[in-house]
């Protein structure tokens, strides 16, 4: 009796687990948030770059016009790389972008626009990087597109030339 | 000398024990929460910006009042359930949850019939 159990119990444990570790073996371990469209924005108070005032998100954000709001930060290289985009972003009419400064020092912040030109139309500084979490971001850069107050398109990441064209297409 | 040292360690002990008094629930929430930028880590044990950024927002939100169960959905709104240490049981953790259970279960039955039902 004793010597049937056993081998039969150790086989099966055995085969739950080689189970359980090659199902997970497939598995990506790297996590990305999942990207909910239709989500509305967050409400929050926020500083003006420039100014330091404080304004409410919902005076910034309008109805019936496009909204590109990138996070970004001068330390950050990614954003170097995407800035021609959002510049050339920058031309389109129906298109305001909002630039959220994370986590940056005021002064490179400036260098940098200065260096590479401002595609923003209105700059707010995130200081202490929680105005991002309200925006579910969890790295720089990240950019949101936003039409009615609703999330039409996430972009985690920099934005590249296939992301550009597919922003031109949703604007139109 | 030898009071003047006692008195010292009694104030740090205490300075010690205030401090831990605030954040102790601070540190609980941070240590249940995975920070998704360095994903081996606890929210607690990092310091990434994100990290960082998590720890204020979770001290601010005790500040306004919220209980910890409150923090945590409203990370989970955000991030979604992986964000959190300890998952909820659902249709992608029952595996996590039964199998213990099942083990101990089995372990159970395999000493029963060793030994009890030997002795009988």
């Amino acid at each position: 009796m004793k010597n049937k159990i056993f081998p039969f119990f150790l086989t099966i444990i055995f085969l739950i687990i080689f189970f359980i570790f090659y199902k997970g073996l497939q598995n990506s371990n790297i996590y990305v948030p999942k990207s909910v469209s239709k989500q509305d924005i967050p409400k929050f108070k926020v500083k003006i770059f420039e100014t330091n005032n404080k304004i409410d998100s919902e005076i910034i954000f309008k109805k019936n016009k496009f909204y590109l709001l990138n996070i970004w930060a001068s330390w950050c290289l990614p954003c170097r790389d995407e800035h021609k985009f959002l510049i050339d972003l920058s031309k389109i009419k129906n298109l305001e972008i909002v630039g959220l400064n994370y986590k940056d020092k005021k002064k490179n912040a400036n260098s940098f626009l200065e260096e590479l030109k401002n595609p923003y139309d209105i700059i707010l500084s995130d200081d202490d990087g929680t105005i991002a979490i309200e925006w579910s971001a969890y790295g720089v850069p990240e950019s949101f597109l936003i039409y009615n107050d609703k999330i039409i398109k996430k972009i985690i990441g920099p934005i590249n030339k296939n992301i550009l064209i597919e922003i031109k297409k949703l604007i139109k | 000398m030898k009071y003047l040292n006692f008195l010292i360690i009694v104030f740090f002990l205490n300075a010690n024990s205030l401090d831990a008094k605030d954040n102790n629930l601070q540190i609980k929430i941070t240590k249940n929460l995975r920070c998704l930028i360095c994903q081996g880590q606890s929210v607690y044990d990092s310091d990434s910006e994100f990290a960082n950024s998590v720890k204020i927002i979770v001290e601010k939100k005790l500040d306004e009042g919220l209980s910890e169960k409150q923090i945590y959905s409203y990370l989970k709104e955000k991030y979604g359930e992986w964000i959190l240490y300890d998952p909820k049981f659902g249709k992608n953790t029952y595996v996590l949850w039964l199998l213990p259970i099942f083990f101990f279960l089995i372990g159970g039955a395999i000493i029963f019939k060793l030994f009890i039902i030997k002795k009988n």
